[in-house]
């Protein structure tokens, strides 16, 4: 661990068992599924067959009388929704568009498009019943891929739709070219032409996803006064509560929305898809409904991340990166909204270079509507440009990683969208990675080689709230909002802990429902820590003056002659008064009531982050295989609150983008058919395909933060595309540019099968 | 998935009193792939019968004259994990500890594996290189044919109505042989046969010289694609007759291009994949057991 000035902490850097880890390994937590309220009964949702097709009618009729049924829904019994734009913390949605992609109205617009649900008594029946919905279609030519969905002759999914370009016009011609953005500094062409070596490159990525374990799956009570209620797997309920409300044109104050237990979300746990269905189910039957997805609605149904076709020139002079041009296309899915705009903006982050242009495409394809998935928008991005600084530094003789430390960014280089940086870690993780043992090792033998590559995350700070009330004991609840997706409740609890100086054990964190405390921003964006960490400073901060009060009405002094400090409240004004917060908290009914402090924030200064990976690869020239030899993950974290949470969250990244470099990609036939919508055929990596991964943290404090933490969770994500691609060109001395790099397209790409 | 009746019979007798009814009927010994196709709406049945409740479809033993006789039902991970079988039969080794998965080899079986007749499975092309036999079984005899003619396409095997698979019997292996199994998945786990190869390989007593080669590959065709490489016999186990060997056998493969692999792919694997098992077959025959 390298540590750059840290204060001396109790509880932050240790690794204390987290608070919810024996329900979890018990087997006692509950998840999404798991909720049975009484009279329960159960959904199934009808999909769309055809990737491209207009609704011509439904017909309902059969399946009404399909014994055991209680209800059915089609797209019109939602309210009519209009077309208005809500931030979801990581993305916003047009709630139309929200709308239509959780029953379709007047088109499917990808396979697996929901179309109906059906609640019957038992799940079989519902299941029977679904299938004896008719719906009568008139199929359209479907369009699955960036570059041919931009053709001017391309079927289009929206007529309607013209390109929103920058300023806020529109074209002429409709298009599925939903929006066109650039980025400019100094001047690309001319920086092209002086430079002493230029790449250019055009790199394709596929749509993969999230592949989070447990599916979505939500249980909704319409009740008789009215409110509704809903346990779902989501991550963020206040999220949920807002979308469901707008979808159904129901008042925020009628939903309650408990948040289960999750089991993986990476950014698709955001949207919503089963809620409002459920919740109108659950209507029509007066029954608790539950809706629960099987694997093939989760790939074919929900969100995954943007296929990309990335276009890279880039030029260095005097062994610097200096001047470069990009054309990003990423696909949307079927709705506006893909992440090309983080693409652009973390792709030269690592960098402090003269000349940039970026041109950006949202395009629409008959596929699912892409959602966030972990760094959305920049692995793509960085496996192009990450790919391309390679071969620069390569073919100019220069160690690609000191070729980085030679045009890294630092704190006052200005991003491209002209924002300067604060204090950033870049060079402290380039300068670490360089003297691992793992880079200064040799790597040799035939078919062997080792890439690295660097990435970017912004990281969010949004809105948390939290409550902390002291108990007589000296215990405390800590009540927060933000769904425990990686150990937030450990986290959170360590850094109250470390604010009121008490033991971590006695403080038990509660993740409450949306009738229980102020509103949270969803768990993504690698904000939780970092901001309800803000609101867990500021609410014992709250808590410390509140008992400086009560100490000092105890003492009849001031509350400013009363100091706190290692755990003691202490009287400035006698020496010989002082009480520990155990003694002080059992005081509270004689001396004002309750103990509890709060804070709501919108959390500014997340501080953004760098991680740098060196892999080692071996390719088997007989099957195209390539076997991760070994791993090392450098990442500036800004102060590590629970490192082995750390590690593991650089761990999960790490693996999720071994996956996307080597094996996983949505497969399609001509149709718009997914040909590989299970675990078996879509290839996330096994326990048996990774090796160890060495997590080095690096701690460059985080200036706004109390306790300097960064976010986490999604940098890991951003650097192995390229890393392994880079690898795997020095093993085979072939450049690939298209992911994934699985032995299918090793074999066929090296030797043509000979 | 439609409701079905569920039946589990102690003997062979019961089972046939479930038979030839009418009934849409299926076996399932293991429930790897049966279970799955149900879930999945790819298979219907009106009465499903569970064969692991049978002493007979489940035990396995070496016979007086050294044949392994395996239960059609008998759980994989009793078979590879049997000290004796590990060391006679190192070949099958190879198949049985790859089908289905680790977590599921307690349940899964070889006749649920033969029975589902996908040209990717892991058993075959290791029997046939065995040169293993499949005895079938019905209310009115019992039947007993070699694994390669087993299968008649992609998921279609040689069963009547009526008929059920109930013992794989693999030969005494003969002295200086010996049989490798090797696939290729791009995973390392979890995960369905791109293309496969089993070899068998017996030396002469003194030499080098190959006495027999059977060679059969999977997933490169609708079913297991047995290798004519007769004209190998007599010549020196050695680099060169290794290469042939390989060439023959990318010469014999048919693959399709399918979301699993690509035809240039495997065309390729049936090559690299047989020299590999191969050179392992040689090298088990060289071993003294």
């Amino acid at each position: 661990m390298t540590t750059i000035e840290r204060p001396a902490y109790k509880v932050i850097g240790s690794r204390p068992v987290r608070p919810d880890g024996v329900e979890k390994v018990t087997g006692k937590a509950q998840y999404a599924a798991d909720p049975r309220p009484q009279g329960v009964v159960f959904g199934k949702i009808l999909r769309s067959p055809h990737a491209h097709a207009r609704i011509v009618s439904i017909d309902t009729s059969e399946a009404e009388r399909h014994p055991g049924v209680l209800g059915i829904v089609t797209a019109a019994d939602f309210p009519q929704a209009e077309d208005k734009v809500q931030d979801l913390g990581e993305g916003a949605v047009n709630l139309r568009e929200l709308s239509d992609n959780i029953l379709a109205s007047e088109k499917v617009l990808y396979r697996g498009h929901a179309i109906a649900a059906v609640a019957a008594a038992s799940p079989h029946e519902a299941e029977a019943a679904a299938q004896k919905i008719r719906v009568e279609y008139e199929v359209l030519t479907p369009v699955t891929n960036v570059l041919d969905a931009m053709r001017e002759d391309a079927p289009l999914l929206n007529e309607t739709r013209h390109t929103k370009m920058m300023g806020g016009q529109h074209s002429e011609r409709p298009s599925n070219i939903a929006a066109y953005n650039q980025f400019k500094a100094g001047d690309a062409d001319a920086g092209l032409a002086e430079s002493d070596l230029v790449v250019e490159r055009e790199f394709t990525t596929s749509m993969v996803h999230q592949g989070y374990i447990e599916p979505q799956s939500s249980t909704a009570s319409w009740n008789a006064d009215g409110t509704i209620t809903i346990w779902t797997s989501t991550q963020g309920a206040f999220v949920v509560r807002a979308q469901v409300a707008e979808v159904l044109r129901i008042p925020v104050a009628r939903i309650k929305v408990i948040p289960m237990e999750i089991g993986g979300g990476f950014g698709g746990k955001i949207p919503i898809y089963l809620d409002p269905v459920a919740a109108l189910l659950s209507k029509k039957s007066g029954r608790p409904v539950k809706l629960s997805m099987n694997r093939t609605e989760v790939f074919e149904g929900t969100g995954p991340t943007s296929g990309t076709v990335i276009s890279v020139k880039a030029g260095a002079k005097d062994g610097k990166l200096h001047a470069v041009q990009a054309t990003l296309r990423y696909e949307a899915g079927a709705y506006p909204g893909s992440p090309v705009g983080a693409g652009a903006m973390t792709m030269l982050a690592p960098y402090d270079l003269e000349h940039v242009e970026i041109h950006t495409f949202d395009v629409v394809v008959n596929k699912p509507k892409t959602s966030a998935y972990r760094a959305p928008g920049s692995p793509a991005a960085a496996f192009a440009m990450e790919s391309v600084v390679d071969e620069l530094a390569r073919t100019l003789k220069i160690d690609p990683l000191q070729f980085r430390l030679n045009s890294a960014s630092k704190e006052g280089t200005k991003q491209v969208t002209g924002v300067p940086f604060a204090r950033i870690g870049n060079e402290e993780v380039l300068n670490t990675a360089m003297t691992h043992p793992h880079y200064t090792a040799p790597i040799e033998g035939p078919y062997r080689g080792r890439g690295v590559a660097s990435g970017y995350w912004f990281n969010g700070g949004m809105q948390s709230s939290v409550v902390v009330a002291v108990n007589p004991d000296g215990t405390v609840n800590l009540v927060e909002g933000s769904t425990d997706i990686g150990g937030t409740r450990a986290s959170l609890a360590m850094q109250l802990a470390e604010t009121l100086s008490i033991p971590y054990d006695a403080i038990r964190p509660i993740v409450a429902d949306t009738d229980s405390i102020g509103h949270n921003d969803v768990t993504g964006g690698s904000r939780t820590t970092v901001a309800s960490g803000m609101a867990v400073y500021q609410a014992g901060q709250d808590v410390i003056r509140e008992m400086s009060s009560r100490a000092a009405r105890l003492w009849s002094v001031t509350p400013e002659d009363v100091s706190y400090e290692d755990g003691v409240f202490h009287c400035l004004k006698d020496s010989t008064k002082e009480l520990t917060f155990k003694e002080l908290a059992a005081q509270g009914a004689r001396t004002g009531g309750p103990i509890a402090g709060r804070a709501s924030l919108v959390a500014r200064g997340a501080g953004g982050a760098f991680g740098t990976h060196i892999v080692d690869v071996e390719v088997d020239p007989g099957t195209g295989k390539t076997t991760i030899l070994r791993y090392t993950a450098v990442q500036d974290v800004g102060t590590a609150i629970h490192p082995s949470y750390v590690e593991g969250q650089i761990q999960g990244g790490v693996v999720q983008g071994i996956g996307w470099a080597l094996n996983e990609e949505f497969v399609y036939d001509e149709n718009g058919r997914m040909l590989n919508s299970s675990f078996l055929d879509y290839r996330m990596p096994t326990a048996l395909d990774v090796p160890l991964i060495d997590a080095v943290i690096v701690e460059v404090p985080n200036p706004g933060h109390p306790y300097g933490v960064r976010g986490v969770g999604e940098v890991p994500i951003v650097p192995p595309l390229a890393a392994i691609a880079n690898a795997v060109a020095d093993a085979t001395g072939h450049r690939f540019t298209q992911l994934p790099l699985s032995p299918r397209r090793l074999i066929e790409e090296l030797d043509g099968g000979d | 998935m439609e409701a079905f009746d569920y039946v589990a019979p102690r003997t062979l007798d019961e089972v046939y009193g479930h038979l030839n009814n009418g009934k849409r009927t299926l076996f399932m010994a293991g429930g790897t792939d049966v279970i799955v196709q149900l879930r999945e709406g790819r298979r219907e049945c009106d009465l499903l019968i569970d064969l692991k409740r049978i002493e007979q479809l489940t035990s396995y033993a070496f016979d007086s004259e050294g044949t392994l006789v395996i239960g059609a039902a008998a759980p994989l991970a009793r078979i590879y994990e049997d000290v004796d079988v590990r060391r006679r039969l190192p070949g099958l080794v190879d198949a049985a500890s790859l089908i289905g998965g680790i977590q599921i080899q307690s349940r899964a079986s070889l006749g649920g594996n033969l029975c589902n007749a996908s040209p990717a499975a892991d058993s075959s092309p290791a029997l046939i290189a065995l040169g293993a036999t499949l005895v079938i079984a019905s209310v009115s005899g019992r039947r007993e044919i070699p694994v390669e003619e087993f299968f008649l396409g992609p998921g279609r095997n040689a069963l009547e109505p009526g008929e059920l698979l109930v013992e794989v019997r693999i030969p005494a292996q003969p002295p200086r042989s010996g049989t490798r199994y090797l696939r290729f998945i791009p995973r390392n786990e979890m995960d369905i046969a791109v293309a496969s190869a089993g070899v068998r390989v017996q030396l002469a007593p003194d030499s080098d010289t190959l006495e027999s080669v059977r060679i059969a590959l999977g997933a490169v065709g609708p079913t297991v694609k047995v290798v004519d490489v007769t004209s190998l016999a007599g010549r020196t186990a050695d680099s060169a007759t290794i290469e042939e060997a390989g060439r023959l056998a990318a010469e014999v493969a048919t693959p399709i291009d399918d979301m699993r692999g690509s035809i240039i792919q495997r065309r390729k694997l049936a090559r690299v994949l047989t020299i590999r098992a191969m050179e392992g077959a040689i090298e088990r025959a060289k071993e003294i057991r």
